[in-house]
């Protein structure tokens, strides 16, 4: 995974509440079973019409928007399902931050491990933000992970807070499941000791 | 004497393999559902980096989202790209040697209908599955949550997941429910409470007479809209009712280990000093049924209430959202819910596909037809579900109606596979979700309980199933 350290480009406003998954990744475009290539389809609905046209009012479509790499959007963002193709598609696209009020849960901890950094910020500062962006001559931020800050367009400067350890997944750009091996010992002692204590938890038994 | 702890702390600390003060923990995990959607990536992972899967026996493998749900379908589904994910699943599950439920095994159906019915789901398990419903498995007392595929990667390699303990709310009913009213009523009635993000952050925990009241199948209903309302996952504590479901079933612990198992299982309640971060008490006898109305679970009102006025919604974001949803559903604010045409129905999902729901469904159709012009679909959430149903005769009342009886599958409530809505069709829906688009391309949705649906299906409209239902047979 790209390390993650500062990022700059424009942001686009997307300034709705409860945006969930289905809309950054409408359904039929999780048929799909490689990670590559979802950077079309996100936003699908809002960005084309049904006959595949493109709508000109939705923020992505238009300059300086269709190089975004920042993304500014209402509360509860990417609620409802797992689907990991919502930020492989925001990533694909270029997108590698969400800066929101609040956040669903699993969309978050989808994001930490595709190299986007999420950001909630109060209700107010998020609009102001908003407000910057969706004016083109203004729209241009630089996130600043390692100083945890976000540099508008007309220099002020936004401080975000995030949890220690996402941080240091996004800015080393590690590889999880390589430093949780490294505890196989651990895991290993914990199912020995389990299955003594708790002997019917043993699943050898039941298995068909 | 250790502090007062909630049945989330319980699970939670018993499966916690190292603990990292106030940073994430590695949680083992006891069960592993996978389907065709969230698994190939993770699986291809594995297969990069030269991996295995840890435990297998401790995996599970279903199609459910892609599957067609017509007669025939295993000798071939005519979309390719379905097909292709189907044969990713097929072959990840064999050549893993991970556990495998194929279309053509009589235990196929939906994931989540079909862990409990194995007796894969078990109180005090930690359950992950690439799905968001997997919170219904916690109405076993099992701590299941859906998770992402970098996640299912995570733990097909590892057999745990880093992560960062959840907070503790509770949600307390108390008293009775009156008649024609079900726990996706209550479901609606917690969400729209407390918002979809009103649970972000917490594992919810049901409390009180009415949800120990409910059935299993009404308390899956309930965990599984859990993650609707924001929260990782929702638990109820087991008790005789989850012991008597799971006893025989083909992977519950069996002879000796059984009493082993059940003494453990009955230490899996909150202790009564336990402290909750938040707590949310409702009223059983306030509940009625409900519908929503807009393109967020949270968008729901009482069956007899109106479309909302805009002026109501404070939030800008919200404000713009539901006029954004109005304009999409083809409604003003203000409209009454009660007599609203609709063209379609879905009985089915993980939310509401299992035997209770078509039974609910049934008891209103025996005798009624649909409504000129509707079409319903009434798709079993498995195939154990769809025998039982045929073996009460269910399927007939569902026929004589002029319904389709179909296979299981998660069918239209997300809509990857054959049944979808049309551009503008209006649909009740015994499903999760009522997102712009989420059962096809511009249709509108409105969840309803299996009742309600029922009752829209057979007058054309949504309806107050109360007017139709004989009075005293609640759920």
């Amino acid at each position: 995974m790209t390390p993650f350290n500062t990022l700059t480009g424009p942001a686009a406003p997307l300034p709705l509440a409860n945006v969930d998954t289905d809309a950054i990744m409408p359904k039929q475009f999780l048929k799909t079973i490689k990670r590559s290539g979802l950077g079309k389809f996100v936003f699908y609905d809002m960005r084309f019409q049904a006959g595949g046209g493109e709508r000109t009012d939705f923020v992505l479509n238009r300059k300086p928007y269709r190089r975004a790499t920042t993304l500014i959007a209402g509360a509860n963002f990417g609620c409802g399902s797992s689907r990991e193709h919502a930020p492989w598609g925001l990533a694909d696209f270029g997108i590698r931050c969400v800066i929101a009020p609040s956040f669903a849960d699993i969309f978050a901890a989808n994001c930490v491990k595709n190299g986007i950094l999420c950001i909630a910020l109060p209700a107010n500062e998020v609009e102001a933000l908003a407000a910057l962006a969706a004016n083109p001559a203004t729209s241009e931020m630089t996130i600043d992970l390692p100083l945890q800050l976000i540099i508008a367009a007309d220099g002020h400067g936004c401080r975000f807070e995030i949890e220690p350890e996402r941080k240091n997944l996004l800015a080393a750009g590690l590889d999880e499941i390589g430093v949780t091996l490294q505890q196989e010992s651990d895991i290993a002692r914990f199912e020995l000791a389990r299955v003594r204590r708790e002997p019917w938890r043993n699943t050898e038994d039941s298995r068909p | 004497m250790t502090h007062a702890r909630t049945l989330y702390d319980k699970v939670w600390d018993s499966h916690t393999v190292t603990a990292d003060d106030g940073g994430p923990a590695l949680v083992y995990i006891d069960l592993h559902l996978v389907h065709e959607v969230t698994s190939p990536q993770a699986f291809e992972g594995l297969r990069t980096a030269k991996r295995k899967v840890r435990r297998p026996d401790l995996t599970w493998a279903v199609a459910d989202h892609n599957v067609p749900t017509t007669d025939g379908r295993e000798g071939h589904v005519a979309d390719p790209e379905s097909r292709a994910q189907l044969a990713a699943l097929d072959e990840n599950a064999r050549g893993f040697g991970v556990g495998y439920f194929p279309l053509t095994d009589e235990r196929h159906g939906i994931v989540h209908v079909i862990g409990p019915e194995q007796g894969l789901t078990q109180p005090g398990k930690t359950i992950v599955c690439g799905d968001s419903h997997t919170s219904t498995h916690g109405a076993f007392g099992a701590l299941a949550f859906g998770i992402g595929t970098s996640d299912v990667e995570h733990v097909l390699a590892t057999q745990t997941l880093r992560m960062k303990k959840s907070r503790n709310m509770r949600v307390t009913v108390e008293g009775k429910f009156g008649p024609g009213v079900t726990a996706k009523d209550l479901a609606l009635v917690v969400i729209g409470r407390i918002g979809t993000a009103g649970g972000t952050g917490y594992v919810v925990e049901y409390q009180g007479e009415a949800v120990r009241a409910l059935s299993m199948e009404g308390r899956m209903t309930l965990c599984n809209m859990t993650i609707e309302a924001g929260a990782r996952a929702g638990l109820v504590a087991p008790d005789d009712k989850t012991f008597a479901y799971l006893q025989g079933r083909p992977h519950a612990p069996q002879g000796g280990r059984w009493t082993e198992a059940l003494a453990y299982w009955r230490g899996l309640v909150s202790d009564p000093a336990a402290q909750f971060d938040r707590e949310v008490v409702i009223d059983a006898a306030s509940v009625v049924p409900h519908v929503t109305w807009g393109t967020s679970p949270e968008d729901v009102a009482p069956i007899t209430a109106h479309v909302p006025m805009l002026d109501k919604f404070a939030d800008a974001g919200k404000r713009t959202q539901v006029e954004r949803a109005l304009a999409y559903m083809g409604l003003g604010a203000g409209q009454d819910l009660d007599g609203l045409r609709i063209d379609k129905v879905f009985l089915g999902s993980c939310t509401n596909g299992r035997i209770e729901d078509l039974r609910a469904a049934a008891e209103i159709m025996r005798g009624r037809t649909l409504a000129q012009g509707v079409v319903m679909l009434v798709v079993p959430g498995s195939d154990a579900v769809r025998r039982q149903a045929e073996s009460e005769g269910l399927h007939d009342i569902f026929r004589a109606a002029g319904a389709e009886w179909r296979k299981s599958g998660c069918s239209m409530c997300l809509a990857m596979n054959p049944d979808v809505l049309g551009p503008g069709e209006r649909c009740a829906s015994t499903s999760n979700r009522n997102f712009e688009g989420r059962q096809g391309r511009d249709g509108r949705t409105h969840l309803v309980s299996p009742a309600m649906a029922a009752a829209a299906a057979v007058t054309g409209h949504l309806t107050d199933v109360r007017r139709l239902a004989p009075q005293g047979d609640a759920r």
